[in-house]
């Protein structure tokens, strides 16, 4: 038997994408881990304190400790939730269980690849070409890849997950690192720019060749989907836990 | 009345909406990232040149005065005059001084970021003293009386054409002829005789050395140069924060320097200036202008360490997209929006939004500013100095409420009548509205996640934490 797993599903994949919850559950359960999914979850407390607003995700910060504490570990499907509460989590006061829990919460990609250590999918196959899109929480924060700033050794935790995959083939865009410009509030406060920067990121990876885009974040995704649709980019989007879950598409 | 708020926003919006420029200044900025890159690969030491630089830096500002007496000193010894200026008023008044001592009418000048922050030319040319700057791209952005857009290239928004029209405005050339070289000789021609004549010269610095004394002027073009040797009378005007203590420490620098900037590997000219040429005089002003209190800010005083490069704007994709004027501000992109609140809090209280925090330009940055985080602690500044939108501010104030009651929260999620009469409906869609302006929004769902999984896990998932911890203790 695994490690007692809480699951934390970002509100935004609950509202919208329940796909990607329903595929990081059940891939974590296939792989042998006892999860639950506490339904009392709201949030991480991620928009305000971005936004400068500290105070204001005490309550969300206090009720994720709450429900989360009693886990071994804490994954969710979200490299931007997952920093927040590694590294961001200081709207309440430090105790034992908040500490557990920073130390604790993994993005999914970096759980199946640092901590099961899981390389071969041989339940999943996805005979497509993919541009893999990270976000920058996952890309500059918690370091899932390799980024071109720094001109480092190239690695890339999702793509080595993908290779796993069977008949998948990547498609690279000109510019694998830009932001794609959502970053929360900023796409409405910024909405002109926010959406120019969407339009010239799914324009790259169409250019490139993918059929899909494929990320371990849903937030920019939803943006990028939405600028797809308005502007009839042809191209189609799919969670990273989808396809490892075996998603036929 | 207050002061408004720059509408960042708004500019990008009509920025955005000119296609072949928007399109030019993010291919042209994206190059530079490239070349810069590529520079990069060339050096493998080149993370070990990022730490020594931000080493060196963070020591001399933390020695900040023994470097600044020490460099007095021994400049004063090499024949130079210091001048010290607490702020923009002050460096304007010495400059003034020295020209007025002198009966200079014709300033020549090469790019200053530091003139710009005292807005020095307007109180020049107030006193009857015509100001020429030499610097081809600042001489554009000076003819057609805008800020520089870009730290190092201050006319980068411009196309060719534009350039053409303002040439036949100042000079009288042909509006249509726009090529490079033809628009570049029509400056030369311009700018030489005003130069040869000039009464003047001043130009910036990008380092100044405490153990010798001396300081250095990197330029592509050569003006400064010119500026500071054919008049005969040479105003340096530098910020204090760019003082290094060692000769040695600069090859950490200009190795650093013009490849994060453009990717080359070296400015055309790096010019060091150890005193007066016979027969003429030399000034440095060491402008303060809000450094000092920059430098005890315990979150922003490492912004202090910048050397100007630009590299920040390059790699910025909403600076790209946006345009340098869009900050409304002598500073733009992520360098601008984390030192601009400085200057006026209020003003530049938008800058700081104008990011999505992806974090490239951190890691760009030669001397290691975490600029990316100092965006997101200037947000916290910003909100406890109630320096949000109101209808923002009550929008996360109802948010963060929200997100601490599971009840309320879920019947928000399911959009029920509850939740709406909660919830300042109208408020909040008005602010999330502009999602749809050039997006679709996420198709509806037929159940949200946590519906799915109550009737597909119908046991799990409600046991208290404190029952989970004693299953897991056991």
């Amino acid at each position: 038997m695994g490690m007692k797993i809480g699951l934390f599903v970002p509100c935004y994949i609950d509202a919208f994408y329940p796909g990607v919850g329903i595929a990081t559950l059940e891939l974590l359960e296939r792989l042998g881990q006892d999860v639950t999914y506490p339904t009392e979850q709201t949030c991480c407390g991620q928009p305000m304190t971005n936004a400068g607003c500290v105070s204001d995700s005490a309550a969300a910060e206090a009720l994720f400790v709450k429900l989360f504490s009693g886990f071994d570990a804490i994954v969710m499907p979200s490299g931007s939730c997952t920093h927040h509460v590694r590294s961001h989590f200081d709207a309440i006061e430090q105790t034992d269980a908040v500490r557990h829990v920073r130390a604790n919460t993994y993005e999914l990609v970096e759980f199946l690849h640092d901590v099961l250590k899981v390389r071969d999918f041989p339940w999943a196959e996805f005979p497509h070409t993919v541009g893999l899109h990270n976000s920058c929480s996952s890309l500059r924060a918690l370091r899932t890849a390799s980024m071109s700033e720094l001109g480092e050794p190239a690695f890339s935790k999702p793509m080595t997950l993908l290779s796993g995959v069977k008949g998948i083939r990547f498609a690279t865009p000109a510019r694998p690192d830009e932001c794609c410009g959502f970053g929360g509030t900023f796409s409405v406060t910024e909405e002109a720019v926010s959406a120019r920067m969407g339009l010239d990121k799914v324009r790259d990876h169409f250019h490139a060749g993918a059929e899909y885009i494929v990320s371990a974040d849903s937030s920019c995704m939803m943006h990028q989907q939405g600028c797809a649709e308005r502007n009839r980019v042809d191209i189609r989007f799919i969670h990273i836990a989808e396809i490892l879950n075996g998603a036929r598409q | 009345m207050k002061e408004k708020p720059v509408n960042h926003a708004a500019a990008a919006v009509a920025f955005i909406a000119d296609k072949p420029h928007l399109d030019f200044h993010d291919a042209r900025l994206w190059d530079m990232r490239q070349k810069r890159d590529a520079q990069m690969h060339l050096l493998p030491e080149w993370q070990d040149l990022r730490s020594r630089a931000s080493a060196i830096k963070e020591h001399a500002l933390a020695n900040l005065a023994d470097y600044l007496e020490e460099f007095e000193r021994n400049a004063k010894s090499n024949g130079i005059h210091v001048h010290w200026a607490a702020d923009g008023a002050d460096h304007n008044r010495i400059v003034g001084e020295i020209l007025e001592a002198r009966g200079a009418k014709t300033l020549i000048k090469s790019k200053s970021m530091v003139t710009e922050e005292c807005d020095l030319r307007p109180y020049l040319a107030a006193r009857g003293v015509t100001v020429t700057e030499t610097d081809l791209g600042e001489r554009i952005q000076q003819l057609d009386d805008q800020l520089p857009s870009h730290i190092v290239v201050p006319s980068v928004h411009k196309l060719t054409s534009d350039v053409a029209r303002i040439f036949a405005r100042s000079y009288g050339t042909d509006p249509n002829a726009d090529d490079p070289h033809q628009l570049a000789e029509a400056q030369r021609l311009a700018a030489r005789p005003v130069i040869l004549h000039a009464d003047a010269g001043m130009t910036g610095g990008n380092f100044f050395v405490a153990e010798t004394g001396t300081f250095v002027v990197c330029t592509n073009e050569g003006n400064a140069d010119l500026s500071a040797t054919v008049p005969g009378v040479h105003i340096a005007t530098i910020g204090i924060e760019r003082v290094v203590p060692r000769m040695a420490d600069l090859g950490v620098f200009i190795r650093l320097l013009s490849r994060s900037a453009l990717g080359s590997p070296i400015t055309q000219y790096t010019s060091h200036f150890r005193g007066p040429q016979d027969g003429s005089e030399m000034h440095v002003v060491l402008v303060d202008n809000g450094r000092s209190a920059r430098l005890g800010m315990a979150d922003f005083w490492t912004s202090l360490k910048c050397i100007r490069c630009g590299a920040c704007m390059n790699t910025c994709p909403v600076y790209r997209r946006s345009g340098g004027l869009s900050y409304g501000a002598v500073y733009s992109g992520p360098i601008g929006a984390i030192i601009d609140p400085t200057f006026n809090e209020r003003k530049y209280s938008t800058l700081p939004y104008a990011s999505t925090m992806n974090g490239s330009c951190t890691n760009v940055c030669p001397v290691k500013i975490n600029i990316h985080e100092q965006l997101y602690k200037w947000r916290q500044v910003l909100v406890e100095h109630h320096q949000m939108p109101f209808v923002k501010r009550e929008i996360m104030h109802m948010a963060g409420k929200l997100m601490g009651q599971p009840k309320l929260y879920r019947a928000a999620i399911n959009g029920t009548e509850t939740a709406l009469s909660t919830l300042p409906r109208f408020a909040l869609y008005n602010w999330l509205n502009p999602w749809g302006k050039n997006r679709e929004l996420p198709a509806p769902v037929k159940e949200t996640f946590h519906s799915w999984y109550r009737r597909n896990r119908p046991t799990a998932g409600r046991a208290t934490p404190e029952t989970v911890k004693t299953e897991t203790k056991a």
